[in-house]
């Protein structure tokens, strides 16, 4: 599978994307630079975290506009499969690719450490091959991850499983103490009504190798190739 | 033309910034507020436009870039060049 990693100024989690596909997954993989308008002969896209274009304005309203989103949006109406990991996420929200918003988490304060996380409904090419019955450690490392829909938007994922993955304890209990944002509902990561754009804020790809404390988030990138 | 643009969370969404300056308000003994919503304000200047159209133009530029719809809310002024 052939792996296009977009590159903003001010993105920093392009290099983890491209270690875990390429040399982890021996997948091929290729940075896209913002500036570029086609996706031509790529199967997916990862727009990676980072503080593209400082963050100003609001997180990933600025990149939105950069000449490769528009390709993304194509690539994606096409059912292409498009992940967004932490900023590549507020990106996605503000382009109006996926529902809601992200805002300021519940304690003003950027949040940087492991959390865990439980995968619903497998409808999605991302969770397909995840076990939903246990829990994914991955690390958060954001200020404005907050996930914010209204409750009839919150009931319209929820009925259509948009919902791909939810902060819990360990255990995969979703309770408020394991809420580490204040995101509604727990939510940590959502998909399209057509489950082919994923939108997540913990990063699966820097828990991809043994060395870096947890193997979990191999697990995603695995489900999206369709390989165990 | 000097457009003036201010933006606010929405009403009913929650604004934990607004309510941490309003508790160190408290906190100071400042009395008598009851409610702070922090938001941003935006100045643009549009040299040679006449009001009409600047006011055409930061509806635009609210609606595709300044403002979020899902979470914030603006209005703005447009004043003469001083």
């Amino acid at each position: 599978m052939r792996f296009a990693i977009l590159v903003f100024p001010g993105s920093n989690c392009d290099h983890d994307a491209y270690q875990v596909v390429r040399h982890v997954l021996k997948e091929e993989a290729e940075f896209v630079w913002h500036r570029q308008d086609s996706l031509d002969g790529f199967d997916a896209v990862i727009i990676p975290g980072g503080f593209s274009y400082g963050d100003y304005l609001r997180s990933g309203a600025i990149a939105r506009f950069s000449p490769i989103m528009q390709a993304v949006q194509a690539f994606a109406n096409q059912g292409g499969l498009v992940l967004g990991i932490c900023n590549g996420f507020q990106v996605l929200v503000e382009a109006g690719m996926l529902p809601g918003a992200l805002v300021h988490n519940h304690n003003l304060r950027f949040i940087s450490r492991m959390v865990h996380l439980k995968p619903e409904n497998g409808g999605s090419p991302f969770t397909a091959g995840l076990d939903l019955d246990r829990t994914y450690k991955l690390p958060m490392a954001h200020q404005s991850g907050n996930y914010l829909v209204s409750p009839a938007e919150l009931a319209e994922l929820e009925k259509h499983g948009q919902i791909a993955f939810r902060y819990a304890t360990r255990e995969g209990k979703i309770v408020p103490e394991a809420n580490p944002n204040g995101s509604c509902g727990n939510i940590a990561g959502v998909v399209n009504r057509e489950k082919n754009v994923l939108g997540l804020m913990p990063h699966p790809e820097r828990a991809a190798e043994a060395i870096l404390g947890s193997i979990d988030g191999l697990a995603l990138f695995k489900s999206m190739i369709g390989i165990s | 033309m000097k457009a003036q643009v201010y933006i606010t969370p929405k009403a009913g969404i929650l604004d934990p910034e607004g309510s941490t300056v309003g508790q160190a308000l408290k906190n100071l003994g400042i009395g008598g507020v009851s409610d702070v919503r922090m938001g941003k304000y935006i100045e643009m200047t549009l040299p040679g436009v006449p009001r009409k159209q600047a006011e055409k133009i930061t509806t635009e530029a609210c609606d595709r870039l300044l403002v979020n719809p899902n979470i914030e809310t603006y209005r703005f002024d447009i004043l003469e060049d001083s």
